[in-house]
């Protein structure tokens, strides 16, 4: 848990905007956001919180705010990170909570 | 959120105390269920064994009375009355789904899910239901809505007090699908980092907000149930997708594989206890 948590913030806080972003900027980020969460969702681990950010994502940049737009991608492809994290680790880490 | 982490916590202690137990690799159904059953007896004493199936009113004196009451009025009576005359009524082909079950489905829901050899899959009480209509030219029905509820409900009903009879035949593909249900039920998943057991293994009892969590052991012996919160009925499948959505994790589509597979091992467990459907939940 921790190091999900730790993980996910790593990546927010390397996202921070640097200057002003352009709709390129939000292409590639979303681009970069939906692949992850295709590949979560290969491993059928998708969190809802990556499916609402990268929504608002899409409804920033349909209003035109790129900023906003590509902060958002960026964040969920952070979430979309963690979750890869989480459903590889659980691959073999679930049979210690097992009742034995 | 500070009782999340509290679960948290608890929860990866736990686990670093069952992990020190040895662990044997080979799959072993009957094994699982009666460490199973010895967990919750173990962590309940006073807590009688068939009545694990009361869900949350098992837990304590103060909510087994709550429950008696409630039975008195039960608020699933309606969908009850309701599915004894969907259950009855004919198809267009003329056929109804007495035809499609053993016994004319009457004191048989004990008996699912059951590994069919021949699709090579778990077969649900649920799926059954819907396979029974396709079959006889009918439109399936929506897993999560009040019909399937009300169905399942009336089987039930017609099968309390017999105790689950699930078997896993000497098949591979069997075992396959419940050692794939067990997975799923102790795989941590969504951005709370829960499994179904940090919920109903570690903190069963326990208070999550308004709500008293139930123990695993005799989860789906209840099912389908009433709840307030839903002002209606609930079926499996509409519980099981709640429940990975409380930790923000997406849920599968109803009758999954996955779910279906976590069907089959949560009812082997329970093995022996009997069926108490339909449920009424505070
Ligand atoms: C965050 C905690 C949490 C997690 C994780 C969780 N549940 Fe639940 N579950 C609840 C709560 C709260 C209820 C409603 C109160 C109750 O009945 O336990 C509930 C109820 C249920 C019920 C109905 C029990 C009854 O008698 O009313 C079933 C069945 C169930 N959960 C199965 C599951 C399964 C299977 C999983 C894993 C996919 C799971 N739950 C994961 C919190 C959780």
């Amino acid at each position: 848990m921790r190091h999900i948590v730790l993980v996910a913030s790593l990546l927010i806080a390397a996202t921070a905007p640097a200057l002003a972003a352009s709709e390129a900027d939000f292409k590639a980020a979303y681009a970069a956001a939906d692949a992850a969460e295709k590949e979560a969702g290969s491993l059928r681990n998708q969190w809802l919180t990556t499916e609402t950010t990268l929504k608002a994502a899409k409804n920033a940049a349909d209003k035109g705010d790129f900023e906003a737009a590509t902060a958002s991608a960026k964040e969920a492809e952070a979430l979309a990170r963690a979750s890869i994290v989480q459903a590889t680790g659980e691959k073999d880490r679930w049979k210690d909570a097992e009742i034995r | 959120m500070r009782f999340v982490i509290a679960l948290v916590s608890a929860a990866l202690a736990a686990s670093v105390i069952v992990s020190a137990a040895p662990a044997s690799d080979a799959p072993d159904p009957a094994a699982d269920a009666e460490a199973f059953r010895n967990y919750f007896v173990t962590k309940f004493p006073k807590v009688k064994l068939e009545d694990f199936v009361n869900g949350p009113y098992s837990m304590n004196k103060d909510m087994r009375r709550q429950w008696q009451e409630k039975e008195e009025f039960p608020p699933y009576e309606f969908a009850l009355e309701a599915g004894k005359e969907m259950f009855a009524a004919p198809f267009k082909n003329g056929k109804t789904y007495a035809d499609c079950f053993e016994n004319g489905g009457i004191g048989v829901r004990q008996n699912f899910p059951y590994f069919d050899a021949k699709q090579g899959e778990v077969i649900t009480l649920e799926l059954a239901l819907n396979r029974c209509r396709t079959a006889n030219g009918e439109a399936p029905l929506s897993y999560v809505k009040d019909e399937m509820a009300s169905l399942t409900a009336y089987m039930a009903f017609t099968s309390r007090g017999k105790p689950f009879d699930i078997k896993i035949p000497d098949d591979p593909r069997a075992l396959a699908a419940y050692e794939n249900g067990k997975r799923y039920f102790y795989t941590r998943r969504g951005q709370l980092n829960f499994s179904c057991a940090s919920c109903h293994v570690q903190s069963p009892g326990e208070r999550l907000r308004a709500e008293i969590l139930a123990p695993a052991l005799g989860i789906l012996n209840a099912m389908p149930i009433y709840r307030s919160e839903w002002a209606g009925m609930g079926t499996i499948s509409r519980r099981f997708i709640t429940c990975n959505s409380q930790t923000r994790a997406v849920p599968e589509e109803a009758q999954s594989e996955d779910y279906r597979d976590l069907e089959y091992f949560l009812s082997y467990v329970s093995n022996g206890l009997p069926i108490s459907g339909p449920g009424a939940r505070p």
